[in-house]
């Protein structure tokens, strides 16, 4: 019942439900044993993929136990004190499949689903007495009479009426809790037809009336109910993702005191600490560097490509990751005072303008509610008056109305297409996170991207390799594979795909910020910066190659392309949409790439307000505008979008301002999402359209008071199966 | 008719026990993982290993 569901209610059981951030704050501290670690692993999914981890993480010693959940797509490790989460991830990785440790603190509040279990349990009951109830109905329609007739009914009522108090009770809450403040939402009628059914069941049952509602009313309550759990578990299931994509940043840092490095959470770290980097960690904190050189790749905060050189007296922020050397930190913000924090302040304050958007199941409640209590009341006026003051007869007739267009189906219409959309989504590694995203994503006219991080892995790739000289790259190889900086990386692995062997090295030194130095077939080299090696720098993203006295060398880079990329992009323009292509990056390298990509419009040098008023422009001009993107610099452009998209490889800050996720590397999935919002949006208001021809239908020979339980029984369960199978249809 | 006697209860405490086993196996976690358990039978490793 998404219908009732809208957060503007105030009085829905959404906001009943503790909400992610509640529990984010409200999370347990030792929910586990110290020995219990959870790993994400976005790309399993077979039974093959489940024995490979498990049996992979049991070699690893000092693992006691694994267990691969599949439907989460994670693992729970069980392992003695003291096994780094590192060699984990290591060996799965070394297996082939993603991994990302999730904190567990955080995902203890999913854990217990308690909420979920409590709705399957009034389902269950609700479907028990049903079919029981129903069996009795069954021998008053086909004719008992009398004394039968009557044990039969009272027999029912003893069924129903507990179980309606039980089942039932998440729907006379959240009624209750509307009335009290004066509102109505889709819950009142319900819960009126659902006690009126059995109190006017009851009445006729004690004059020994011909029909008895009993059946109706449970089924009313079943049907709903699941409508319910559905919705539940498309929210529950954001909502864990939330959380797991919270959890994915580990929140510790390594902090110098006296001399030792002690592993602390970033919250206990206070400015005038101490924090050491190490290669290839994120930075903590915003703070200044006291020790070391190293270079800092910036592109998830500003969207440049190029790393920056790092040194004592440089400042760094949090959200930077450190590349090549160690260093030493010491802290001037922290937290939540941290330039990350602040500028995702910014963010809350843009997504408020987007929090008004009205659901297609809103509109629907706000027209259905009314009309289904003045129709109500009206077949009672009206029959009380030509019956000439038979209240029994009037009540009857009105309460049949009540029950028949109670909105069973509609309850259905919304919860069973989203849950089965994203249930296919999900499958293909996108996780919704907001239950309206996929509408919103159905009426996208205009795709804005980010280009490092987003379309491109922020991975680079060495251009052109084969113009130099065989000696040359055998030697840029040996110095590569002696450095873990990110160009060197790069250069290693394209020159081992390429057949190549490094050339016999001695002397191989790192200087962290700078390079690498050797003795390369008893010639001194350099590859590094270029001032370092003593070259003349290129706009483009490069490392310099010197050997021994001779003109140093320019090996240039480009950002690789995200796998998938060119397909979605492809994939969108076809579908008529507008690409536009805005980065932080510098414009000659922003130009190649889209050339590359294929997309004509490009901004390029953006700052991150310039992304945001862009948007917000477009978003002017009428256009829907769907943001994809990952660092910080875009977040308050995909909180300013109608709806927005993120990898998981993004910032904390970006994914939690995006609707939606996209768990794997692959950004194929894109135009399949697109295609899905639009077959979403579609079958939802198939849905709504078929359970309205119903009551066209039904609701006539209701007012009539033709309606008997039999019929009111089968055009509810009919109605409610047909909407269920159009949503399947989605799949 | 008496027969009614018998068949009434008869069939509700068959669906209460059918009820009874659903409590059971929601409270013992069996749908935690109903995506890799669908899976699992595939695999020719023990999830407990029996005792030898």
């Amino acid at each position: 019942m998404t219908l009732a569901e809208t957060p503007r209610l105030g009085a829905c059981p959404a906001c009943v439900a503790t909400p992610a951030a509640e529990e984010l704050a409200a999370r347990p501290t030792a929910a586990e044993g110290p020995g219990s670690v959870q790993i994400s692993l976005p790309t399993i999914h077979c039974a093959a993929c489940i024995s490979a981890v498990e049996r992979g993480l049991a070699g690893v010693p000092g693992v006691r136990n694994a267990r691969v959940n599949l439907t989460l797509k994670r693992v729970r490790v069980e392992t003695d004190p003291g096994v780094p989460v590192e060699d984990l991830i290591s060996r799965i990785e070394g297996l082939g499949y993603e991994a990302h440790e999730l904190d567990s603190s955080v995902l203890a509040a999913t854990e217990i689903d308690r909420k979920g279990r409590d709705l399957l349990m009034r389902l269950a009951v609700a479907f028990f007495a049903n079919m029981n109830v129903m069996l009795l109905s069954v021998a008053v329609w086909s004719g008992a009479e009398g004394m039968t007739r009557d044990m039969f009914h009272w027999l029912s009522a003893m069924i129903a009426i507990p179980t309606i108090a039980f089942s039932g009770r998440p729907f006379f809450e959240s009624a209750w809790s509307a009335l009290r403040v004066w509102r109505l939402n889709m819950d009142v009628p319900i819960s009126l037809a659902m006690v009126l059914a059995v109190a006017l069941s009851l009445w006729e049952t004690s004059l020994s009336g011909k029909h008895a509602y009993f059946d109706a009313a449970i089924m009313l309550t079943f049907f709903l109910l699941l409508g319910r759990y559905l919705d539940y578990r498309t929210r529950a299931a954001a909502r864990s993702a939330a959380q797991e994509l919270t959890a994915l940043e580990v929140p510790k840092a390594w902090k110098i005191e006296d001399g030792a490095e002690v592993q602390v959470r970033i919250s206990e770290l206070v400015p005038g600490d101490v924090v050491r980097v190490r290669p290839g960690g994120r930075v903590p904190v915003d703070g200044e560097v006291l020790e070391g050189t190293s270079e800092i790749d910036r592109s998830l905060m500003t969207g440049e490509s190029l790393p920056a050189f790092a040194g004592p007296d440089s400042q760094v922020h949090a959200g930077e990751v450190n590349l090549t050397g160690p260093l030493t930190v010491r802290v001037t913000a922290a937290g939540k005072d941290t330039a990350l924090h602040r500028i995702a302040d910014l963010v809350a304050v843009a997504e408020a303008g987007r929090a008004n958007y009205n659901s297609l199941a809103d509109r629907m409640a706000r027209l259905y509610s009314p009309v289904v209590h003045v129709v109500g009341l009206a077949t009672f006026l009206v029959w009380f008056w030509i019956s000439g003051g038979d209240t029994r007869l009037a009540l009857n007739i009105a309460v049949a109305t009540l029950i028949i267009t109670c909105p069973c189906a509609l309850g259905l219409a919304v919860p069973a297409v989203t849950t089965a959309a994203s249930g296919r989504l999900f499958r293909k590694g996108l996780l919704i996170k907001d239950g309206t995203a996929l509408e919103r994503l159905a009426e996208v006219d205009t795709v804005v991207f980010d280009k490092t991080g987003t379309l491109t892995m922020g991975l680079p790739e060495p251009l052109d390799l084969d113009r130099l000289p065989r000696r040359h790259l055998e030697a840029a190889l040996a110095l590569a594979e002696a450095s873990s900086h990110p160009l060197a990386r790069a250069l290693a692995r394209a020159g081992r795909d390429g057949g190549l062997r490094p050339a016999p090295a001695t002397d191989l030194s790192e200087v962290p910020g700078y390079g690498v130095e050797g003795r390369v077939r008893g010639q001194r080299a350099r590859l590094g910066r270029a001032a370092w090696v003593g070259a003349e720098a290129v706009p483009e993203t490069a490392t310099y190659l010197r050997i021994g006295d001779a003109a140093p060398i320019a090996l240039c880079f480009a950002d690789s392309i995200r796998p998938g990329a060119e397909q979605a992009v492809d994939e969108l323009r076809a579908m008529g949409k507008r690409l536009i292509l805005i980065s932080g990056d510098a414009d000659a390298a922003v130009r190649s790439f889209a050339a590359r990509i294929g997309i004509e419009e490009v901004i390029s040098e953006a700052l991150p307000e310039d992304k945001a008023r862009k948007v917000a422009e477009l978003a002017a001009e009428g256009r829907k505008v769907l943001m994809v993107g990952d660092g910080l610099n875009d977040t308050a452009a995909l909180a300013a979008a109608h709806v927005s998209i993120s990898p998981a490889s993004a910032l904390d800050a970006a994914r939690v301002a995006s609707d939606i996720v996209l768990m794997n590397r692959d950004l194929g999935a894109l135009g399949d999402a697109a295609r899905t919002a639009v077959k979403t949006r579609a079958r939802i208001k198939e849905n709504f359209r078929i359970s309205t021809l119903y009551n066209i239908v039904a609701v006539p020979i209701a007012l009539f008071g033709f309606a008997t339980p039999l019929a009111a029984a089968l055009a509810m369960s009919l109605s409610s199966i047909t909407v269920s199978l159009n949503a399947l249809r989605v799949r | 008719m008496e027969v009614l006697a018998w068949l009434i209860p008869v069939s509700l405490s068959l669906g209460g026990i059918g009820l009874a086993a659903f409590f059971w196996a929601l409270k013992a976690r069996q749908f935690e993982d109903p995506e890799g358990d669908s899976r699992r039978i595939l695999n020719p490793d023990y999830d407990d290993h029996p005792k030898d």
